[in-house]
């Protein structure tokens, strides 16, 4: 399990993602390869309807690439839509999954919302709500811990579903334009957070964004333009 | 961490609804089951009462219980004669439907073979049983009428002097207990007219039979009322009831019985069978009926609810998916919703009906074995009625987090 650590977070090759047939066939991923490796934060960034969500839900095991393949922690998990693990038992144990909005359960108040995922993990009891109140702790939700997701304002709602993602101490945290309900300076805090966390918790961090500001805050830049992915290797800081 | 309450409560006000309109709908289940209990047993009560070992009805008949049966009232002396038997006494019940302080009331009547019979074995809750031969009534509660009050029957008033209770006729009217003789001129109360016109014809047939001969004191009786007079004219009763001395076989005094050509004899078991074969059965199967299709209404509410509330969830589902959940998590949130409206329902069912049935003009009786029964139908309604959620919740993909 050591060698783990040494492969990348995720990995895939030559990827690509048809919506549709014939006419209305629509090409979202053209052989997209790439890499990330744990503690590594980085940005995906693209124009509307470049293929940007497809491809984290391809990497997130809920939307299968029609071919190429993907590896996580070194494995091969996905060829084409053929699956070689058990998915949920994946995203359970090694994905952490973050939306731009509606991430949180309703009905569970900001505590609950972690414990849930905890929970999944088969995580239960004094131990799991000491981890819960711990993230919560952590993201400075701590004294919300008790409200439900609409009593909270969207910023608290974004660091108690990053409290949420974590929970399962994912090596891989997805996160797909986490700050587009939140003013720029929230939403550069969340970014910070973010290389934080994959810095200190050795995940890859793959953040969907459109917010050029807070560039600086990762370590790589991913592109993709109608489907096609392009590395930024230098840090677009001047745009 | 249970998710299908905090569920509920998110959805409190939909869910308490669903679950009182279940609810109330059970308890129709219930007391559906509990009125053909009550008619059962009411319609057994009186022949177990009565406690009659044979009973001889008009030939060809099922008995007063099922149908009209007139026969002679002379078959108690005939009765009489037979080895073993150690009482007959005349049943005689008809039901009448009068006016009394301006409200309508239906009334089985029920004679007593007075002085024989006085009633002693009534369920009495009030007052006293029939302590003269002549008006004077045993009545039940259902009826409405308090002891000392004076009901108008036929010419003649009848006081109330006790009530009963649970003395309910097959067709669910409340009996009332005069004396044989009371009850016969309250069935033949006729004009003065026609009265007068049958007791001369009577003393007519009267001065043509031998009985004259042997009882020289009928001819002076023959122009008395009917009911006085039963060996005489129009005088018929519904059944002769029978009871035999210890150790007596009542198959055989049955087949002696069956010997004469104008009766049926039948044992109290008989009886007993007759009724809950005829009238009572019918009841039952119509009642049973109402209540599979109760049943099934209900689970297609409880479907209808969970579908509902399933959809309203399906984002929380795909996220519970995401998240890597197990299926028998989404299938449990789901299940474990309705079987706490199918338990709120039962619960709110058996409370309200508790306190609803006393006031149903018909006995409800609800059993231990109902209940259960019932236990069982709503775990069937819930697993049913949530098939359709489970399917939804299953086919919900994590993908729809994103949309
Ligand atoms: N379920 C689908 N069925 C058909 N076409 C789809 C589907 N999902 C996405 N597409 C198409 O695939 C392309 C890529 O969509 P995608 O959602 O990945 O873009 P995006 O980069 O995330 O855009 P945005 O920045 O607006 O979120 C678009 O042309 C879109 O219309
Ligand atoms: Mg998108």
């Amino acid at each position: 399990m050591k060698n783990r650590t040494h492969a990348p977070a995720i990995e895939t090759v030559a990827i690509s993602k048809i919506y549709g047939s014939g006419n209305t066939e629509v090409v979202a991923l053209r052989d997209a390869s790439m890499k990330i490796e744990r503690g590594e934060v980085v940005a995906l960034l693209g124009p509307s309807g470049s293929g940007k969500s497809t491809l984290l839900s391809a990497i997130g095991l809920i939307n299968p690439p029609t071919k190429g393949q993907i590896k996580i922690d070194g494995k091969v998990v996905m060829d084409g839509p053929k699956s070689f693990v058990d998915l949920q038992r994946y995203r359970r144990e090694r994905l952490g999954f973050i939306f731009q909005k509606s991430n949180l359960i309703p009905f569970l108040s900001a505590l609950e919302n972690v414990l849930i995922s905890l929970s999944i993990s088969g995580v239960e009891g004094r131990p799991a709500k000491r981890r819960a109140m711990e993230l919560l702790d952590s993201l400075g939700v701590a004294d919300r811990a008790k409200n439900l997701p609409a009593a909270l304002s969207g910023g608290q709602q974004q660091r108690v579903a990053v409290a949420r993602a974590l929970a399962n101490k994912p090596s891989l945290l997805l996160a797909d334009e986490p700050t587009a309900a939140l003013d720029s300076k929230l939403g550069r805090q969340v970014m910070e957070l973010f290389r934080e966390i994959g810095h200190e918790n050795q995940a890859g961090v793959l953040v969907v964004t459109h917010d050029q500001r807070a560039l600086d805050v990762f370590d790589r830049t991913m592109y993709l333009e109608d489907g096609v992915l392009a590395e930024h290797e230098v840090s677009p800081k001047t745009n | 961490m249970n998710l299908a309450i905090r569920d509920v409560r998110h959805n409190l006000g939909r869910f308490a609804l669903t679950a009182v309109g279940l609810g109330l709908l059970l308890m129709i289940v219930m007391g559906m089951g509990g009125i053909y209990k009550g008619i059962e047993e009411d319609a057994v009560l009186l022949i177990d009462e009565l406690d009659a070992d044979i009973w001889i009805v008009q030939n060809e008949t099922r008995g007063p219980f099922a149908e009209l049966s007139r026969l002679a009232s002379s078959v108690e002396d005939r009765a009489w004669t037979v080895p073993g038997v150690s009482n007959a006494r005349r049943f005689i019940t008809h039901t009448v439907q009068r006016e009394h302080q301006g409200r309508s009331i239906r009334i089985s009547i029920v004679g007593l073979s007075w002085p024989g019979d006085q009633g002693h074995w009534l369920p009495i809750i009030s007052g006293r049983t029939l302590s003269q031969g002549h008006f004077e009534m045993v009545a039940d509660q259902t009826l409405g009428l308090a002891v000392g009050e004076r009901v108008t029957l036929g010419k003649d008033s009848y006081r109330v002097v006790g009530v009963t209770q649970n003395m309910i006729s097959s067709g669910g009217d409340g009996l009332a207990f005069l004396t044989v003789s009371d009850a016969l001129a309250v069935q033949f109360d006729s004009t003065g007219e026609a009265t007068r016109l049958e007791r001369a014809a009577r003393q007519g047939r009267a001065e043509h039979t031998d009985l004259v001969q042997s009882q020289p004191g009928m001819l002076e009786r023959a122009s008395l009322p009917a009911g006085m007079i039963p060996a005489l004219g129009s005088s018929t009763v519904s059944a002769i009831m029978v009871n035999l001395k210890p150790g007596v076989d009542p198959a055989r005094v049955q087949s002696v019985m069956e010997g004469w050509a104008d009766v049926t004899v039948y044992t109290a078991e008989d009886q007993r069978q007759l009724l809950l074969q005829g009238p009572v059965d019918r009841a039952r199967r119509q009642i049973g009926l109402f209540r599979v299709l109760l049943v099934a209404i209900s689970a297609i509410i409880m479907s209808l609810i969970l579908y509902t509330m399933t959809l309203d969830k399906v984002h929380d589902i795909a996220l519970l998916k995401l998240m890597g959940a197990k299926d028998r998590v989404v299938i449990g949130l789901v299940l474990q919703e309705a079987f706490l409206l199918g338990g709120i329902a039962y619960g709110i069912a058996y409370l309200i009906g508790e306190r609803l049935f006393p006031f149903f003009p018909r006995r409800v009786i609800v059993t231990t074995d109902m209940l259960i029964w019932l236990a069982f139908a709503v775990a069937v309604i819930c697993v049913v009625g949530s098939l359709l959620g489970i399917r939804k919740a299953m086919s919900v993909s994590p993908n729809e987090v994103l949309s």
